[in-house]
This record gives structure tokens, sequence and C-alpha cells, in this order.
């Protein structure tokens, strides 16, 4: 078993570490095995994990959870079953913004990034949302790993990877092997803290203020696309002829 | 991918991009889809980055359509331009090195059918005339000597459009390019030649000025893959930025080219012919009997 590390010589932490950082792996960072946990670089133990996380997801601004294609997608029962403990981890971050990585494909020229975050270009997603912690859960380990170290690159987002594998070294904490159990593990954490006295951003009065003035500057969006949204209409309408040669 | 993966979790349903929803909802999986109805269901691709009035993407897009199972294809396709919208698409895309789109398709193909006996699965490749005639054009060729079950499908814009203008095979003798200053120096390779004489069981050459001829080709060039041989399709692509044809001349080019050299032709060998007027019949004999059964009920 891998033992703690009392002084990291790389600490893993939220950005910007500007344009390809290294990753935390070449730099010595070791994963957890079960029972631990990986925070900021170091080996802790698991109960220390559920606490960093719940403390970064609950104090820091626009906290969000990023579910991938084995938590959005619901084709076997175990994934649907996943995405409802998510959905009541989810339920315990007041203000939680919830925006998917559907899969893996390209998005150009331009994604909506409050409706989608994608794995070529993360940091879009997060600088727009001014996300500051966030939670990667349901997302294939190779594309976690690419987003996460772009994540930790261009932004100052605290990443948290629930890892159904091994974890990950480039999140600022990770679990390995997060099941149904330890998800549910994360959302008990959650309610300790708050239980502790921990208040959360989002009922801070600045927190109250950003996501009221964010509510505000949307229902002026919707209204202004309403008026004027042009109908897709043209010549396809009537079909093409299907028999022209 | 199957039709089972495309379910959204209980829960997640608000949280999902509009365009994910619509292609749960409107895709065009498990069904026909004509190009006629486009406009009514969700397209496959619909946003890419190429350039604009690009008519690469204009027969890519519709040859999606033409597709008879796309919830059980694979694209195969590699670096040039094409790529830049297939990897987009709603469906599995593997990016071959450049030249070896043909030698992966091969492997792929027979994998898939060992991996999924009771389970059709079409291969496509989709590449440049660089990809496949050039750097390709040794996996290509024996691909199809050895009679490998999946369509080639050249994206034959007569040029290396991708990086910047360099001539390629498919490029008309005498033609200047940015990259070919004095000019090309030899004849168009002769492909639908070489696939005619490797015994390529459907060949078709077109220009796109017609959307539903081009889903038509697709739909019978992968059908054929399925149960007879290698299929060959050699589509005319223009280039607009490497042969500065005007964005709103794009179509009138493919016209005149089709009209001058690039004219359609389809080639297609006995046992294809029988293959495809067979299920052409079952597809009748299926609906009439739906017709009886609710008749009668
Ligand atoms: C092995 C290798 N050699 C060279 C390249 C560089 N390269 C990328 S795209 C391209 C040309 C693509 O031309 P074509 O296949 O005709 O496609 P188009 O871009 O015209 O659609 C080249 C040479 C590469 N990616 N890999
Ligand atoms: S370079 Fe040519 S082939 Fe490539 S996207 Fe632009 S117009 Fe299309």
């Amino acid at each position: 078993m891998t033992t703690a590390t009392s002084s990291p010589r790389y600490q893993v932490l939220p950005g910007p570490e500007g344009l390809l950082p290294p990753s935390a792996a070449a730099m010595g960072v070791v994963l957890p095995q079960d029972g631990e946990g990986l925070v900021e670089g170091v080996i802790v133990p698991e109960a220390a994990t559920y606490k960093a996380i719940a403390k970064a997801m609950l104090t820091r601004r626009n906290p969000t959870i990023f579910p991938g294609p084995l938590v959005v997608w619901g084709w076997t029962k175990h994934t649907q079953e996943k995405a409802s403990v998510v959905l009541e981890l989810a339920a315990e971050i007041p203000g939680v913004k919830i925006i998917p990585m559907p899969d893996y494909r390209p998005i150009y020229p331009k994604i909506d990034p409050e409706a989608v975050i994608n794995p070529c270009h993360p940091n879009l997603t997060i600088w727009h949302n001014k996300i500051e912690a966030c939670i990667f859960v349901g997302v294939h380990c190779h594309f976690a790993s690419v987003t996460l170290k772009m994540v930790r690159a261009g932004t100052n987002c605290y990443t948290v990877a629930l890892c159904a594998e091994a974890g990950h070294e480039d999140a600022m904490a990770s679990l390995p092997h997060c099941d149904i159990e330890k998800l549910q593990r994360v959302t008990e954490a959650l309610r300790q803290a708050k239980k502790e006295g921990l208040v959360p951003w989002a009922l801070t009065p600045a927190g109250k203020r950003e996501l009221a003035a964010e509510a505000e500057q949307k229902r002026k969006q919707r209204k202004a696309i309403a008026t004027s949204a042009p109908t897709f209409a043209h010549e396809l309408v009537a079909g093409l002829d299907e028999n022209e040669e | 991918m199957s039709l089972d993966t495309l379910k959204i979790s209980p829960g997640f349903e608000s949280y999902m991009p509009k365009e994910y929803v619509d292609l749960v909802e409107r895709g065009p999986y498990g069904r026909d889809v004509k190009v006629s109805e486009m406009g009514t269901f969700k397209e496959i691709i619909e946003e890419h980055p190429m350039c604009a009035g690009c008519a690469m993407t204009l027969f890519i897009r519709t040859a999606l359509i033409g597709l008879p199972a796309p919830e059980h294809t694979v694209i195969l396709g590699t670096a040039g331009c094409g790529r830049l919208v297939l990897s987009q698409a709603s469906i599995p895309f593997i990016y071959g090195n450049y030249g070896d789109t043909n030698g992966v398709a091969s492997g792929l193909k027979r994998g898939l059918e060992i991996r999924f006996p009771n389970q059709t699965k079409d291969v496509v490749v989709m590449a440049g005339d660089g990809g496949l005639a050039d750097i390709g054009f040794s996996c290509v060729m024996h691909s199809w000597f050895r009679k490998e079950k999946f369509t080639t499908v050249m994206l034959d814009n007569e040029v290396y459009g991708n990086t910047g203008g360099q001539e390629s095979g498919m490029t008309n003798k005498g033609m200047v390019l940015k990259m070919a200053p004095f000019g090309k120096k030899f004849e168009k390779m002769d492909m639908i030649g070489l696939a005619k004489t490797a015994g390529v069981a459907y060949i078709a050459r077109l220009a796109p000025t017609n959307p539903t001829r081009i889903a038509n080709v697709i739909r019978k060039a992968v059908l054929i893959a399925r149960e007879v041989g290698p299929t060959y399709v050699q589509a005319y692509t223009s280039c607009n930025i490497e042969y500065a044809i005007p964005t709103p001349k794009v179509m009138d080019d493919a016209r005149e080219v089709e009209k001058d050299r690039y004219g359609f032709m389809e080639i297609i060998s006995d046992e294809a012919k029988a293959y495809l007027e067979r299920i052409e019949q079952e597809k009748k004999a299926k609906a009439k009997a739906v017709a009886a059964s609710k008749a009668g009920a």
C-alpha cells in the first residue's frame, strides 16, 4: 500500500497554471488505494477526502457537477441508479449547476457553455459560468485526464474526480473506485458539513447577489430570444423533390 | 453504439442539451429517413467548422442521411478536411492515421463480425483523395483485392485542401495550385478503373448536385458491402478555397464539372444487382404483409 507523502514535491492546486502544465503523475503524484483518497496531490485517508470535497463544493463560487456519459445515458439499471444518486448529491449543494458532458465529440465552431462542457475545451464552460468548484462523475478516464489538465492549466476551478476506476492525479480531490456507496458518502459529508455550520456560498450575501443577477440576465436573454428568433422555414418546409435526378 | 444507449437517465432530461434530446426523440436511428424529410428529423450532423460553402460538407451531410443503419455504423476517417465534420457527427468515428484507413477498416469490420455475430455492423471509410489515392493507396487496393466488406467513399476535391493546396494523384493534369506552381505534370488517377480491376462489387461516381442521388448511392454501397463485397463511391466535392470558387458559385461549378467530366456513373456486379433486387422484394413483401394485417385487424 502506498503511504502518505508528508511533503509533496508537486501540489495539485487550482490554477491557472499556464499553458501545458505537466501531468501530476509525471511530477511524482501517485494514485490512492482503497481506503484512501487524493487531495491536492497528497494521499490522505478516505474520510479526509470526503471532507475536502464537501468544503470545496459548499464554499467555492458557482459549484457545478459535470456528469459524463456513464451517468447521463441510462442504458443499464446501474447507470440509471448512479444517475439518481448523483442527483441526490447535487441536491445537497445550494445553487449547484448541472452541466453535462454527454459525449466526447468536438463541438465547433461554437459551444453553448451554459448547456454543455466538452473535453476539447472544458475551460470555456468554466470561464463562462465562473465556476470555482466542480465534480466530474461518469467521464471515461482518458477524457477526464485531458479535461482535468486543461482545467488546471487555464482556470482557478477546484476539480473533484469521482472516478469508478483508479482515481485521477490531475484532480484536486479524487476518490478511487467511487461506486454508489462512496457517492452516497459524499452526499452525507455535504450534509454533515452544513450541520457543522459551514455556510454554502449560494447562501452568503455575495452568492445570493451573484445568483440573482444571473437569473435576471437569463430571464432577459430568454425574452430577447423569444421576440427576435427567426423561425426555421425556407423551402425545406415543403421538402425536396424525391424523384429529381 | 446501439439504439439502447440512446436513453437519457431518468431525472437528467431537463439538463441535457437540446441537441441530444432532439437526437433521442427525432433522430434518424432505427428507421428510414429520406432526403425529402430534411428539416423534419434531427440530422446526425448539423454544425461543422469547415469553410463556408464547402461542397464536401454538403456531400457528407446528405451521405449520412443515406446510411441504412446509422446506429450500427462506424465511420473511419483520417487527416484531411472531411474528418472535421465527421468527428462531430453523432456516430462512432475512428481517426485512422493518414494512409491506413482501409487497413484499419478491414480489421474493424472483421472484429465487429466476431464481436456481434447477430447484428450487422456497417463500416464506412470517408477520406480525401490524398488520403485514399496517394498515401493510403496500397491499403485501399489491398482491401479491394481481399474483398473486404466495407464501403470506401472518396471525398475528391482534387487537392490537399487541409494543408493548403498541394496536388494529389486525383488532381487534373496541368492544374496550377498554390503549392503546385508549375502545374501538375501527370494525368488524374483512374481510381474507378482500378476499382473495376480489383473486382469491387459496386462503384459509383457522382457530383453533389442531387441530394437524393447521394443518399441513394450511399445506401446501395453500404448494403452491398454487407453481403457481397467492397464498394467504392467517388464524389466530386470541390474545394472552394484552393480552387478559388466564390461561395455562391460552388453549385454552378459542381454542375459544370459534372457535365464536363464527372457525370453520374454506376458499375454494379451481377451478384450485387441480384442482392439489391432481393432486398427490395423482401421490403415490398414485408410492407404488403403489414398492410394486410392492418386491414384484417
Ligand atoms: C502521415 C501523414 N502525413 C502527412 C500528414 C499531413 N496532412 C494532413 S491533411 C493532409 C492532406 C489532406 O488531403 P486530402 O486527403 O486530399 O484531404 P482534403 O483535406 O483535401 O479533404 C496532409 C498531407 C499527416 N497528417 N499524416
Ligand atoms: S479547405 Fe477546401 S475542402 Fe477544406 S473545408 Fe475549406 S473549402 Fe472545404
